[in-house]
């Protein structure tokens, strides 16, 4: 579906609940349910998509997991071509990460250096049991060797397009489009 | 929004949304300085040169530990062991501390004024520490963070300023942020301690008494003496100018009652503030440090990505 200004749209609002659901039933299956669990999702799309993943585990399990979300301004490795520099957003984990199964959750995974930032950051507030990592979209072209154990939709995509996750007004996910 | 300035010497020099751009990164950075890792890498291998030609504790330390919290190397240079002292010019200083390839001078100097001297001087960033009666940037940043802590907004509120105004550069950067924040400004002091024209600064009164200042107040500023910049003639002796322009419990009621009082430090106790109000519950003088770290780091930060705003 390819509209006239060349946006194409990979994920609708259903799409993308489908998505999330199958990928909360993959983190319990995978962990043997909830137990040590934590969702930190990168700010602010992966923020937004605990707040979704975490209802849906609730539905499942009928248990609450511990959420918290990480801005990795402070961590970048483009702190120099960055300029001029932006706000700095809330980090916000308000418990120690020692002993955690951390699912780190993201909206579009890309370069990979986002995640490299976001597990810098996350070493920082303890020694999680391991890291794994969620996102709703893989396009491809990584710069580091990283790798998602939850996929929502893998998108073969050129450098020189953008991919873009789109939220409404309630930080709600509305669809993922690709741009030309 | 972006930061675009490449040194921080004045409030004057910034806009209202500079200020609300720092202010709301300082409030991210409080968050690195509650962790048990107080440290995260985005200045990694920049060189932060503190030179002080007057005396400090709190201002020096916490740039320090700002620099050392965002990761960059800080070096503390004080006059007593500094060429200053063999009489050596602050172009001169400053251009052979140049050659060392710093990226951020923070400086303190008694001559108002000579950062935009020393900006024009050198390549790198230059973030004013206190020049002697002009301004003191970073405490009038972390002033206005305490007050938005306490209020939650800076418009609309009555900020009394008691002392020495005419000596002090942290009523003067209070005064150019809080006014261009929407704070009224209401001064007090011996009439020896009143700069002429002061009220041209924006929204303030020049109140003729303490009383009148600090009546139905949403905060109440105390300014220290400062003994070693004025001469003696200013006023009579400590205990009068205590009588007539000393914070204590008592006066303090005319404020409102959930006012907040603050101090720069350091505090002559006994002077400018009794010691049960500097105690006392609505002191927030100990929260005035405390978000020093955070603001001094994120001018640090911002600074390093900034440019001439010319």
């Amino acid at each position: 579906m390819t509209d006239s200004t060349g946006r194409t749209i990979l994920l609708d609002g259903s799409g993308i609940r489908r998505a999330i659901t199958r990928i909360s039933h993959e983190i319990l299956e995978k962990n043997k349910g909830l137990s040590d669990v934590v969702l930190i999702g990168i700010q602010s799309g992966g923020a937004h998509l605990v707040r979704e993943i975490s209802r849906c585990m609730e539905i499942i399990e009928g248990e609450r997991v511990l959420t918290g979300s990480v801005d990795i301004t402070l961590y970048r490795d483009d702190f120099k071509s960055q300029n001029p520099h932006k706000s700095v957003g809330k980090t916000d984990i308000a418990f120690s990460l020692e002993g955690k199964r951390v699912v780190l959750v993201d909206d579009v995974l890309y370069t990979g250096r986002t995640i490299r930032a976001a597990m810098d950051a996350l070493m920082d507030y303890g020694r999680p049991t391991n890291i794994q990592l969620a996102v709703l979209i893989d396009r491809g072209h990584r710069d580091l060797p990283i790798r998602a154990d939850y996929v929502g939709r893998n998108v073969p995509t050129s450098t020189k397009e953008n991919v873009e996750v789109l939220f409404d007004g309630q930080q709600q996910p509305v669809e993922v489009i690709l741009e030309k | 929004m972006e930061f675009r300035h490449k040194h921080i010497i004045a409030l004057r020099d910034l806009s209202k949304e500079d200020i609300e751009l720092l202010l709301a990164t300082a409030e991210s950075m409080r968050e690195v300085n509650s962790r048990d890792i107080k440290k995260v890498p985005t200045l990694r291998g920049k060189t932060i040169i503190n030179l002080f030609y007057e005396s400090s504790t709190r201002t020096r330390t916490s740039f320090e530990i700002a620099g050392k919290r965002l990761s960059a190397d800080t070096v503390n240079i004080a006059p007593s062991n500094s060429s200053a002292t063999k009489g050596e010019t602050l172009a001169d200083t400053a251009l052979n501390l140049l050659a060392m390839k710093p990226d951020i001078i923070v400086m303190r100097h008694a001559v108002s004024g000579s950062h935009y001297f020393l900006a024009n001087k050198v390549n790198c960033s230059i973030i004013n520490a206190g020049d002697g009666a002009h301004e003191h940037p970073s405490q009038g940043l972390l002033d206005m963070l305490t007050i938005k802590d306490r209020f939650g907004r800076l418009d609309g509120l009555k900020v009394a300023i008691v002392g020495d105004i005419t000596h002090s550069r942290v009523a003067r950067s209070n005064i150019q942020g809080l006014t261009k924040m929407g704070s009224s400004i209401y001064l007090a002091g011996p009439p020896t301690m009143m700069p002429p024209g002061v009220e041209k600064l924006g929204n303030v009164t020049v109140c003729n008494t303490m009383k009148e200042a600090i009546q139905d107040a949403d905060v109440v500023m105390m300014l220290r003496i400062q003994q070693e910049r004025q001469g003696k003639t200013l006023m009579p002796n400590t205990r009068e100018y205590s009588r007539y322009f000393g914070l204590n419990p008592e006066n303090l009621k005319l404020a409102k009652p959930e006012a907040m009082v603050m101090h720069p430090g350091p505090i002559n106790r006994g002077v400018e503030m009794s010691s049960y109000v500097v105690d006392g519950d609505q002191s927030h003088i100990l929260k005035q440090v405390e978000n020093g770290v955070a603001v001094r780091m994120s001018m640090l930060y911002h600074v390093c990505g900034g440019e001439l705003a010319e």
